[in-house]
């Protein structure tokens, strides 16, 4: 590092204050979620964690109109399948993209750049219209189907594959008698595997986070979604904020368990695509 | 025939038959296999993507409901009937107010986020995580705590007001506190997301564009505005795009915000209801108006095209003044 660039005290307390600023209303959120409900009245609020987080917990799971254990349940096996799915198709569809020659390729790469800028919000309601008819209204399909593969995710497939796989490595894997599948799952996807690991974080906090549409199709409120349970438990008549708060936790706990144990690959990933971009 | 096949070397030819028949199987795999592998994310798109497209523009040109059996076809007259519509126009307003309010503090903020992680720093990973994480958590359950943190009588917010001796704000019910409640969920969510986009832009510039500026007579601070900045621009205008996308397209943050009757609505007098708010509660619950709000979501389409190349317009005319960079930037 050259002289330019070092760090003073007043940069580093700059970024404490900003950290503090990111941080707060996470940790805010188990602090309340481990007291009692009186703990949403008192004045100054209080920052440091309670010893209520267990009677906090049974009592959401007992709670009738929110069928969090169904939601939870609903959103990991919607989560997981969709995140397969997104890492299979597209690392096939973005090798394909990246190395194979064929006709109509680039024009096909243009459609699929284009998809990732039309907004979701514009097809809703047809696509609402077309679960009617699939008779998949209140039912995981519905929300599992439409996503199992993207445009965002065969792109990033489709740009790191360019850059990762030689030409002369697929090569010599077809001189040795390999066809295309094989090559694929024997060259290709092992040398995809970082910016695989990378696509499925993503995919899986996106779909986990996912909330517009569940909540059009998924009326039923006997099976929903983590994120529709919490909703349920937000327009409750009758609001016990720190049930409500053990729900918030509880949903955003698998996400902060991904984002500690592979941060610095979701950070890697971000910057990377934002190089290119 | 493809390139790959011709562009093999010659190589000794193996036993007859055997050849001939994996030749012809390769060929095969070698034009076809592409074709099977892009096939499942435009079959995907075929039927949840294309068709649900072109299906919207069809559906709100029709009087279609959720109890009608038929769906007469009645021309633009959605389209005639929500210009005339005094909430279809106060969700527009308040959508493009949140959207400015959030998207210029927050770029704002990114590029000093991005020029504070751009040093060298002690344990920079964990200052990248730490702005990073908020864009992990859940929207909705963020949206619920900044909720209870905007609230009228016991949210922190207005306590620490309080302890400044300022007056407590009502949050939920003052139309632009709402849109200034809302935007800094979004900041906090997006800041650190756009910072880090920033950063990884900033590393790529040459460091003796700084050095030569330096020996200039440029301060740090001239650096930052007629090196980084300006050089920076494409990444900016990439930035505001994607905030705009998102922006215009708010949906979960005011909507969890809310609760309590009707929330969809925004406030009880639609302080905050933006225009996918809109759309949905004429869509769905508790109108199911889907010609209606096919109608709604057309013109939020075309109000994301016009922002979005206004916003490029604009980012260009703003960077465009003179500087150092063009012959530097060689």
């Amino acid at each position: 590092m050259s002289r330019l660039w070092r760090a003073s005290p007043l940069t580093y307390l700059a970024l404490v204050f900003a950290a503090g600023l990111s941080i707060f209303p996470i940790w805010w959120m188990f602090v309340v979620a481990s007291r009692s409900s009186d703990a949403m009245g008192q004045l100054p609020p209080p920052i440091t964690p309670g010893g209520n987080l267990g009677a906090n917990i049974s009592r959401l799971f007992d709670n009738t109109d929110a069928y969090f254990l169904t939601g939870l349940i609903n959103s990991v096996i919607v989560a997981t399948t969709v995140t397969v799915s997104v890492v299979f198709f597209s690392s096939l569809a973005g090798f394909a993209f990246a190395k194979l020659r064929f006709r109509g390729r680039n024009a096909l790469l243009l459609v699929i750049i284009a998809t990732m800028m039309v907004p979701t919000q514009l097809g809703v309601i047809p696509l609402y219209l077309l679960m009617t008819r699939l008779h998949w209204n209140d039912r995981l399909p519905a929300v599992i189907v439409p996503v199992l593969v993207t445009g965002f995710g065969v792109f990033m497939m489709r740009q790191y594959a360019g850059q990762a796989i030689s030409d002369e490595l697929i090569e010599a894997a077809r001189m040795d008698g390999c066809g295309t599948a094989r090559i694929w799952w024997h060259v290709v996807l092992p040398a995809l595997r970082p910016a695989a690991a990378v696509l499925g974080l993503l995919t899986f906090m996106t779909t986990w986070n996912d909330f517009l549409w569940p909540y059009a199709v998924l009326n039923d409120p006997a099976n929903p979604t983590v994120q529709l349970s919490l909703r349920a438990l937000s327009d409750g008549y009758y609001q016990d904020m720190s049930q409500v708060f053990t729900g918030t936790a509880i949903a955003t706990l698998p996400l902060l368990l991904v984002f500690v144990l592979f941060g610095r690959q979701i950070i890697g990933g971000i910057m990377e695509g934002a190089v290119k971009a | 025939m493809t390139v790959q096949l011709d562009a093999r070397p010659p190589v000794a030819p193996a036993p007859g038959n055997q050849r001939q028949s994996s030749g012809r199987l390769s060929r095969f795999d070698t034009r076809f296999s592409p074709y099977l592998y892009i096939a499942p994310f435009f079959l995907l798109f075929a039927v949840f993507g294309v068709y649900p497209l072109a299906y919207t523009f069809w559906v709100s040109l029709h009087d279609w409901d959720l109890l009608g059996t038929d769906h007469p076809f009645v021309g633009a007259e959605n389209y005639t009937r929500l210009l005339a519509d005094v909430d279809f126009w106060h969700a527009l307003v308040n959508t493009l107010g949140i959207f400015v309010i959030s998207t210029v503090p927050q770029l704002l903020a990114a590029l000093w986020l991005a020029n504070l992680l751009n040093r060298g720093l002690r344990a920079r990973t964990g200052w990248r995580m730490a702005v990073l994480v908020p864009n992990v958590t859940s929207t909705a359950a963020v949206a619920i705590v900044f909720g209870v943190l905007f609230g009228r009588e016991f949210g922190m917010v207005n306590w620490l007001l309080d302890l400044v001796g300022l007056d407590a704000i009502e949050w939920k019910s003052n139309r632009f506190a709402s849109w200034v409640a809302i935007s800094a969920m979004v900041d906090w969510r997006w800041t650190g997301y756009n910072a880090l986009i920033l950063l990884a832009a900033m590393q790529a510039i040459p460091r003796d564009l700084y050095e030569a500026a330096a020996i200039d007579g440029a301060n740090r601070a001239r650096q930052f505005w007629s090196v980084t900045v300006p050089l920076l621009k494409p990444t900016i205008i990439f930035c505001a795009i994607i905030a705009t996308i998102g922006g215009l397209q708010l949906f979960t943050e005011p909507r969890m915000f809310h609760s309590g009757t009707n929330p969809i609505r925004g406030g009880p007098l639609r302080e905050s209801q933006t225009l996918t708010m809109y759309m949905f509660e004429n869509a769905f619950a508790p109108h199911y108006n889907f010609g209606y709000g096919s109608a709604v979501a057309w013109l939020l389409f075309a109000l994301i095209a016009i922002v979005a190349a206004v916003n490029v317009l604009v980012l260009r005319r703003l960077g465009g003044g003179p500087g150092p960079r063009k012959g530097a930037a060689r």
